[in-house]
Order: C-alpha cells, then structure tokens, then sequence
C-alpha cells in the first residue's frame, strides 16, 4: 500500500527539499523550516511506512491501551496538504545517487533534489542467536510491531521480552496489561542499567515483579527455540528454558546508515554530520536517530528537537550551531516514577547525596562534581526531576544550596537552604514531629536532652527518637548540637560513612525486618551512597548469607579476590594454594598429588604452615583450576586459607601415640574440622585440639581450643596470636566428644550471628565480656542445642568444595584470559 | 575521533558486569578489560601504579577499581590513582559495536616500546 498526495507540479520553481523518512525527525525538521520561511521549498517527503506521521513513543501507551494510534498521529493527511508537501508513503528509498542529486525508490520512482535530508532513525538490533528468525520474534519500533503485538496477545499465553532496557520495559508492561504472562530477560544485573543505578533498579524489580512479571537479570539468551515453526521459547546460556508464545527483542538500536553507506556519505556509528547536520555531501544533510555528531548518537527525542531547529536554521539562511544536548530518561510505565539524567558512574571527584524514605519507596540521589549537578536518578518522587536536570544543563555552582538540594525545589528555594543547617533545626517549633515511626516532637526531643541525654544513643533509650528507623538520626544528631553545643558525646561508631546504623543496629534489623537483599537492606535503612562501599558491601554479604543460609545468594562482586578465587594472591599477582589437610592429617597419595602439582607447575616454593599445612607458592589464575583438578582427584578439597571462614583445625598426636595424651586428640580435631570446614565467619577462625595441658596444638591461643584432660575436655574462647597476643578464656569443661561438638558449634554459631564483621573472636569476647558469653551457652540448657542446631543447617549450604565447582567449569571468566594479543610489531614482521 | 586499527577481542558477554578480564599481551604488559556495573568497558595496562598488583583482580566500584593488593583505587577512565596517591597506570582505547570490544591496534604496542623490546 503505498500514496502519493502529489504537489509536485505546483511547486516546479522552487528549490527541491527531499526527505527520507517520513518519522519524528523528519517531520519536525519539515515543521521547523516551514516556520522559518513556508515558501522556499517544493517538499518530498518518502516514508518507509505505509501512514501519516505519528509519535512514536506513544507506541508503548498504545501496546498498554491507553491510546489509539489516532490519537498519536502528529501530522495527520491534511497537514501534508496545506503546506503542498508530496508525501510518499510505504514506498522506502532505496538508493541516492550524489553525483546526479536523485533518488530512487522501492517502486522505481526517481526524485531529483536540491537539498536532501536523511532522516531514517534507526534499526532495532537483533541479537544473531539461533531462531532469531523465526516468526513470532518480534522487535518494537513501529506500529507493525505493536499490531503484531496486540496479535499475539489476544489468545493470552507467554511473552519473554529480551531486554530490560526502557524499551523492553514498556514492551513488558504493555503485554502484561494485555494480559500475557511476561518474563523479562536482562544481560545486565541491573534493570536498565544505563538510566538506573543499582539501587533504583532494585527498587524498580521488585514493583515490576509484584505486579506479575518475571524478571531475570545477568541473564544471556543462548537460543529461540521452535516448535511447529514458530517460536516456542527461550534458551538461557545457563540452561534455563522459558515458554514463550511471542519473544519481543529490545536490546538496543542501531543508526540506520545503510542507504547514506551506499551513497558514500561518511559514516562511523551513525552518519556523520557537522554543527548544521550537513553531511560529507553539502547537498545532502542527515537529523534524528541516525546521525552521529560530535561522535554522540541519540536515542531520545529531545536532542531531534535541538538538532531540527538547527538544520532549519541552516536550510534558511540563518545558521544557528548544534552543541550537542544532554539528555533526560522516564520510564512510561504507569504508576512507577523514575527519572534519569546525566553521569551517574562516580568517580573522581564525584560527590553522591543520597535520600531513601523507605516507607514511601523513594530513592533520590543527585551526584555533583565541582558542585555542579552532573547526574541525577529518582525513583518513587520524580517531581524534582525538571529542576534538577535544568541545573545540570545550565552548569549553575549549587552550593549555596547544597545542604537543602536533595529536597527538592520548594524546600532548597523556600527559605530551607538556610547556610546553617542548624539554624533550619532551631527554627522549628516545639510541636514539629521529628521522630515519625515514634511519634515524637521536637520539644519532647529537647526536653530529654537537656534532662541528661547527652548522646545519639541516650536520646534513642530515652525518647525513642531515632530508635526504629533511623531516618531522623541526622535530626536528632543536629538537634543535639544546637541544644549542648560542643558537649555531645559521640555514640557508638557507626558502620561505615554509608550509614548511621552501627553494626549491631544493621544486623538486628535484617533479622527483625527480614531483609533480604543488599539494595534492600541500603534502601530501608537509608544508606546516603547509593550502592555502599568496599567495606560495607563485604559486611552486608555475610550478615545477609548469616540470616538466610540457604535463601541468600552470594554476591561475589562484594567479595575481595581472595574469596572470589579461592586461594591468596601473593604481591607478585600469583596464588598460593591450601589444600585442606583433617585435623592436619596427611597420607602418601596426598603428599604425592602435592609434590606432583608443585613440578607440574614449577612452583617456586612449598611451605608448611603454622596451621599444620602444606602451602604451594606462585600459582598463576589461569593454572588454578588445573591444579584444584589434581589436588581433588587425590581427594583433597579447598582449605579456604584464603578467606573469613574456618582456616584450620590443627592437633596434636594425642593418647593414640603420646606418651601423656589423654584422649585421641587427633580424632577430634578431625571430627571438628568436617564439622565446622567451609563456614562463612565475621573473620577468620582457627582452632585447635590439644591432648594433654602440654597443649602443644597451642589450643590456648586460638578462636576455639580443645585442651583434653582425664576426666573429659576444657574448652576453650577468644584466643589470639598475632600481633596483641591473647590468651584463651576458659568457657567450660564438658565430658564427652558429642559435648565438646556441639558447644564448639554452638560458641561458633553465637560468633557469627553476634560479632561484627572483621571482627575476631578476641577483641569479641573483650567487648561482649567473658561472662556474657558464657551466660548466652550456658545459662538456659536449650541454648547450646539451639545455637549448634542453626550452625548445622546452614553448614548444609556451605559445605560444598568451592574448587570441584571451579574445576567442572564454573566461572571459567574469572580464571581464562580472553586471548592472546601479538603487539603490532611482531605481525609486521 | 581516533583513527586506526582496530582489534576485535570477542563479545561483550565474556566479561561479566563488575569485573575485569585479562589479555597477555607477547613480549609487553598484559591488559585488563573492565566491563563495569553500569556497562562501560575500559582497557588499561593490568599494572597498578604503586607496586604492579593486577587489576583486573580488584572490586570495581563505580568507574574504579581497587587494586587488590594495598586498596590503591584507580580510574578506569583516565587510569589515574585517586585521593592521595599519585601515580597513573596507561589506559588503552576501546570501543565496543554490535556487542563486540575491539582495542585500538597501535595502542597494544606501547607497554612494548616502553620496556624496549621494540625497536
Ligand atoms: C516504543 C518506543 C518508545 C519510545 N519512548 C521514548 C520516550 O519515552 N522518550 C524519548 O525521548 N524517546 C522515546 N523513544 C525513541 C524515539 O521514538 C526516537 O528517538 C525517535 O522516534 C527518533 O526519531 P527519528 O525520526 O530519528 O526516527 P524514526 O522516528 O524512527 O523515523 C524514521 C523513519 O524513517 C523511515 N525510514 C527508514 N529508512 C527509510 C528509507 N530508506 N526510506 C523511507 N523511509 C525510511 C522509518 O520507517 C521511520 O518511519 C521511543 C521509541 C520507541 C520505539
Ligand atoms: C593481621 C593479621 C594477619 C594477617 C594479615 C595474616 C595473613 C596471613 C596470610 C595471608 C596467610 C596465608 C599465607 C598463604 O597461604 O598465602 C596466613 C597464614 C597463616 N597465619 Fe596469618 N595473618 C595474620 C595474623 C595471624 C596470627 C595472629 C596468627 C597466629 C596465631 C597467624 C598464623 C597464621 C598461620 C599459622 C598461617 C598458616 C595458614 C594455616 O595453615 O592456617 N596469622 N596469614
Ligand atoms: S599436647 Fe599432650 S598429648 Fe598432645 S602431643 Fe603434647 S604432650 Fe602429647
Ligand atoms: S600494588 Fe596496587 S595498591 Fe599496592
């Protein structure tokens, strides 16, 4: 189907203004030097599709029924007709010959220009996996695709959208609407990953998912797969299978260069074009999605309005340069505010402020640099997200407002941008609640204060301001300071500069409140930085993989190498490597698999450890596996001497040999370590099974020791060598191997679900106090069973030998190079 | 725009978001490629500016790594070190199209050059 509204011969004195692509760049080019002068061109306009001029991104309403594609069309048949524009529509161009200044089109027509403008927007990118061709595979760029959409939701079923980019999204959000059952599948952990950061795509899963849909993110399509020759699913490189009665590709788009590549108009990722959007033909001009300028291309439609104003500018004598544009994102899914602008990466000199409301799901963070706003993400309360993006496109120097910025607008130039903080604190009346989880004002606030609660801590036993949430500490805090002045005492340290949550306070809350996840956990506790740090990353991993053994998944990204690799990188950037040797117990097939490692790979040295080990020096990564292969095949496993976990449990040779043992101290030292090997601890933990009070395991100087005696077993806490050596306590005397198990679980389980990260048992016991301990073990007979019982459940998640996993494939990025490079010189050669 | 040749060195999909792969590269320094959470890729020389710690092996923070053996935090961008620390580690151009990340060819040759096995 294809029209012709012919105005041709009525305009034959004018200069000839061809336009290729009859969409939103186009048009609005057209509209722009219409404006500027109605009467200078005889206008051509070819569109590949068969209609009038449309919005484009009302697309994803009309998907979602909000909208009919009447009530999207721009520019409807009678526009064309009053400015004389010949509009030639379902006929595509398909080759520009420069030299000769014409065009030809799909039908065999042929148009000479004066002037021709490329505005041919993009193509939406196909991913070349298998089936990729099949029908049912459908990508989102015009009003085809949303009909073939619609088609396929009528008979309801399943629909998996690859991508989790804007455009997937909304694709999603239409089908599901529709009524289809929508997975999302996403290549990167994060949804939508170049607007969001972390913590506002967490945010945004976790709506999409209560509304329905399946999101899967670090997800790589590996194949669409066919039944009856049509798609019938998708395969993941992982193994997964998705059904699926439609497959919605949106992974990207690319400029659509082909016909402009042809003509031999330069062209990199887009066409090429200066600051008036002329091409490397000055005949020949490119707008919109297409062209790449100043080496940026587009795929929003702001900077088109800029660049549009620019050609016309230039089409009509009166030439205005096109600078570039920034550029700002919104999701259009109903319900869900979030906006995007700018750099958000961090990096130097980046400055994050950050507020989380975590009872309205609002996360807004504004990143400056030389205090100029230079990025900002919203979500949940989008309605400062104009003003911020105005401050960033005009660079304006926000520190006289700073302390108010995130606020917002009405709050940072209503007066709240007060340049003393704690003036805007007194200023506040008596009855202003400061404490909404408690309810608590001001004047009661004061009141406690100057009643004798000099401290964060005080104020929180006392009034309770500040004792739920936490989101008014920073109140609470200035309030302190105004009252006393410089006498406030400074309360326990909080866990890192990302929080004002002590330890203690983060690892209560993730059990009462039940958090699950890292962004969780940083979303309702308020972090200000938007995805933590190196410290408290590492931290909340564990505290997480502690409360939800089995539920929780491991985030490697938040471990140091050491735990990521599974051996210790040494300063020359290779690895030692500990195989786990019981209770320090070796054999000849062992000790042979060792040395043969050890020359098979020409280890430069092997050393026996304090730990009752053999240590093999100068592993490189990419032999790691290879030689946990070798090691495993002889029947050792990880001896994790590289992480905060169980290191070793080291024995002496006990009543089965020595003269003065007591009891078989080995045996127990070996029934110890298969107990306790593979546990995630706060910090590394050692122990030790000694026969006799020789103690020559040195029991007395580890997390746990054993010391055995006639009459049973001394066990044991808080030892320490090290730099401040610390001698063990004696917790308690137990008859019987079973007892001495179980209190060694049990004491372990209290350390791992009290202490703090990076926390040894030492300084642990020092500040909790002996007695402390001892009364949690042994004052109530059922809590040695209780604690011991935990520890053994989530031993059963954490009991897997970390290298078979690496040698059977898992990971393999971390350990292979990508490839081998020869430098320049030697080709040349 | 820089002009050269450019080198392909696979998809995209080898190095997973928040980490970095290696290149050795014959007879010069080898080269970490930084894919990073916000799906930007950087190649530097895998060689920390203080003591030489790989890294390609440290966590990937925003558009920085910490290097993995004294917490050095380097710039992807500019492979320059951060805060107080002084010292800048090379930084080889990149581009990724269609899913693929190419080096720029003559930009591999220069750690060669500089330990003088080329001529
Ligand atoms: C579903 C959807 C939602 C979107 N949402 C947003 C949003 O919320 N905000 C935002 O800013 N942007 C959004 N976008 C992006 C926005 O639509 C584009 O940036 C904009 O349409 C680009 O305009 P353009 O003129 O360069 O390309 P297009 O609008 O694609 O126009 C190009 C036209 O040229 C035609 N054409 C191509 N080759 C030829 C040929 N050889 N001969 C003749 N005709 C040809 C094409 O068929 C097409 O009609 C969205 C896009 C989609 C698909
Ligand atoms: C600040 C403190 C410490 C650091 C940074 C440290 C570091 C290390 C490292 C890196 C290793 C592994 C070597 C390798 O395999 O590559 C190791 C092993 C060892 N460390 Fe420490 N250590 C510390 C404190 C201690 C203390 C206090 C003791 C003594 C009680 C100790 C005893 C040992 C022993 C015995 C081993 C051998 C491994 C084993 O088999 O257990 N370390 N230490
Ligand atoms: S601790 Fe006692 S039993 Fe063990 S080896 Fe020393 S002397 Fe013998
Ligand atoms: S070698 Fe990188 S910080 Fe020391």
């Amino acid at each position: 189907m294809n029209a012709d509204t012919g105005f041709a011969a009525a305009s034959a004195l004018k200069e000839r203004l061809v336009v290729i692509g009859n969409g939103m760049a186009g048009c609005r080019a057209v509209e722009e030097v219409l404006a500027r002068d109605p009467e200078r061109y005889a206008i051509t306009i070819f569109g590949s599709e068969p209609r009038v001029n449309y919005n484009r991104i009302m697309l994803s309403p009309v998907l979602a029924g909000e909208k009919t594609f009447d009530e999207i069309v721009i520019n409807g048949p009678e526009w064309y007709a009053d400015n004389a524009i010949t509009l030639v529509s379902g006929d595509p161009v398909t080759a520009i010959d420069t030299a000769a200044r014409t065009v030809t089109s799909a039908s065999g027509r042929v148009e000479p220009y004066d002037r021709l403008l490329l505005a041919t927007g993009s193509d939406p990118f196909i991913i070349p996996v298998p089936g990729h061709d099949l029908p049912g595979v459908v990508t989102f760029r015009d009003l085809d695709d949303v009909d073939k959409m619609l088609a396929a939701a009528e008979s309801g079923g399943h629909a998996v959208v690859i991508g989790g980019g804007l455009l997937g999204l909304e694709a999603a959000h239409g089908l599901s609407l529709r009524g289809m059952s929508v997975s999302v599948v996403h290549l990167m952990p994060t949804l939508m990953e170049r607007q969001l950061d972390e913590a506002a795509g967490w945010l945004l899963r976790q709506e999409l998912e209560r509304r329905g849909q399946t999101i899967l993110t670090g997800a790589n399509t590996k194949a669409i797969l066919e039944a009856d020759g049509c798609v019938a699913g998708v395969e993941l490189e992982d193994g997964t299978r998705i059904k699926a009665d439609i497959v919605v590709m949106a992974v990207g788009i690319r400029p659509a260069t082909a016909l402009a590549k042809a003509a031999g108009l330069a062209v990199e990722r887009g066409i090429m074009v200066d600051d008036h959007m002329v091409t490397s033909d000055p005949a020949v001009l490119a707008v919109g999605e297409c062209v790449q300028h100043r080496g940026a291309c587009y795929g929003l439609v702001a900077p088109l309005w800029d660049m549009c104003r620019s050609l016309a500018a230039y089409l009509t004598d009166a030439p205005q340069g096109y600078e570039g544009s920034v550029t700002s994102t919104k999701l259009k899914v109903s319900g869900i505010d979030l906006f995007s602008a700018g750099d958000f990466s961090g990096g130097e000199g980046a400055e994050d402020i950050v507020l989380r409301d975590a009872a309205r799901g609002v996360y807004k963070r504004v990143v400056l640099r030389d205090n100029k706003v230079v990025g900002a993400v919203l979500y949940g309360d989008t309605a400062d997200g104009s003003w911020y993006f105005d401050l960033l496109k005009k660079g304006e120097d926000v520190s006289p407002i700073r302390e108010a910025l995130i606020f917002g607008q009405a709050f940072a130039q209503g007066g709240g941008a007060l340049a003393d903080p704690n003036a805007a604190v007194a200023a506040l009346p008596d009855d202003a609640e400061i404490c909404g989880c408690n309810g608590v004002s001001k004047g009661q606030v004061v009141g406690c204060i100057n009643a004798g609660a000099h401290s964060l801590d005080a104020v929180r036993s006392t009034c309770k301001a500040s004792a739920s949430c936490g989101s008014c500490t920073g109140l609470v805090e200035r309030l302190l300071a105004v009252t006393l002045g410089a006498e406030v005492e400074s309360g326990p340290k909080p866990m890192c500069k990302c929080t004002s949550f002590t330890h203690d306070d983060v690892r209560r809350n993730i059990v009462e409140k039940g958090l699950r996840a890292m962004p969780q956990v940083m979303q309702e506790l308020h972090w200000t930085t938007p995805e933590g740090c190196s410290s408290c990353r590492p931290a909340l991993n564990f505290y997480l993989l502690c409360a939800w053994p089995g539920e929780y998944e491991d985030d490697q990204k938040s471990r140091f190498v050491n735990e990521r690799l599974h051996a210790n990188i040494q300063k020359d950037g290779t690895y030692s490597v500990v195989p786990r040797m019981w209770g320090g117990l070796t054999n000849p097939r062992e000790l042979r698999a060792i040395a043969d490692v050890v020359e098979k790979y020409d280890a430069p040295m092997v050393k026996v450890t304090g730990g009752q080990r053999l240590d093999i020096f100068g592993i490189k990564k990419e032999d790691l596996p290879a030689v946990w292969a070798d090691l495993n095949a002889a029947g050792m496993v990880s001896g994790h001497a590289y992480g905060k976990s169980l290191r070793t449990v080291k024995t002496c040779v006990g009543s089965e040999w020595c003269r003065f043992g007591t009891q078989d101290s080995t045996g127990l030292g070996v029934k110890i370590e298969r107990m306790t090997w593979g546990s995630w601890m706060p910090h590394k933990f050692k122990i030790a099974v000694s026969g006799c009070p020789r103690n020559c395991a040195e029991a007395t100087i580890k997390d746990f020791g054993v010391v055995c005696v006639d009459s049973g077993y001394e066990l044991h806490i808080g030892g320490n060598g090290g730099i401040h050596v610390r001698a063990t306590d004696l917790l308690t005397k137990v008859a019987t191997e079973e007892e001495a198990m179980e209190m060694c679980a049990a004491f372990i389980q209290l350390y791992r679900e009290d202490a703090h990260y990076l926390e040894r048992t030492a300084p642990w016991v020092e500040r909790k106090g002996v007695d402390w301990v001892r009364a949690q073990l042994l004052d109530d007979p059922e809590a040695v069973g209780k604690l011991a019982r935990r520890f053994s459940y989530s031993q059963k998640f954490s009991q897997d030998d970390p290298w078979a996993a690496r040698v059977a494939g898992e990971r393999r990025d971390l350990h292979a190079h990508l490839a081998q490079v020869r430098p320049l010189y030697l080709e040349t050669v | 725009m820089l002009t050269g040749k450019w080198l392909d060195i696979g998809p995209t999909t080898q190095i997973q978001p928040g980490s970095a792969r290696t290149l050795p590269v014959a007879g010069g320094d080898e080269i970490a490629v930084f894919h990073t959470m916000r799906g930007e890729f950087y190649a530097l020389v895998n060689k920390c500016p203080h003591k030489a710690g790989p890294l390609s092996e440290g966590i990937v923070h925003g558009d920085t790594v910490s290097c993995p053996l004294h917490n050095w935090r380097i710039s992807l961008r500019t492979g320059e070190a951060q805060g107080d620390d002084k010292g800048c580690t090379p930084t080889i151009p990149m581009k990724v199209d269609a899913g693929r990340m190419f080096l720029l060819r003559e930009a591999v040759i220069g750690p060669v050059a500089q330990n003088g096995v080329a001529a």
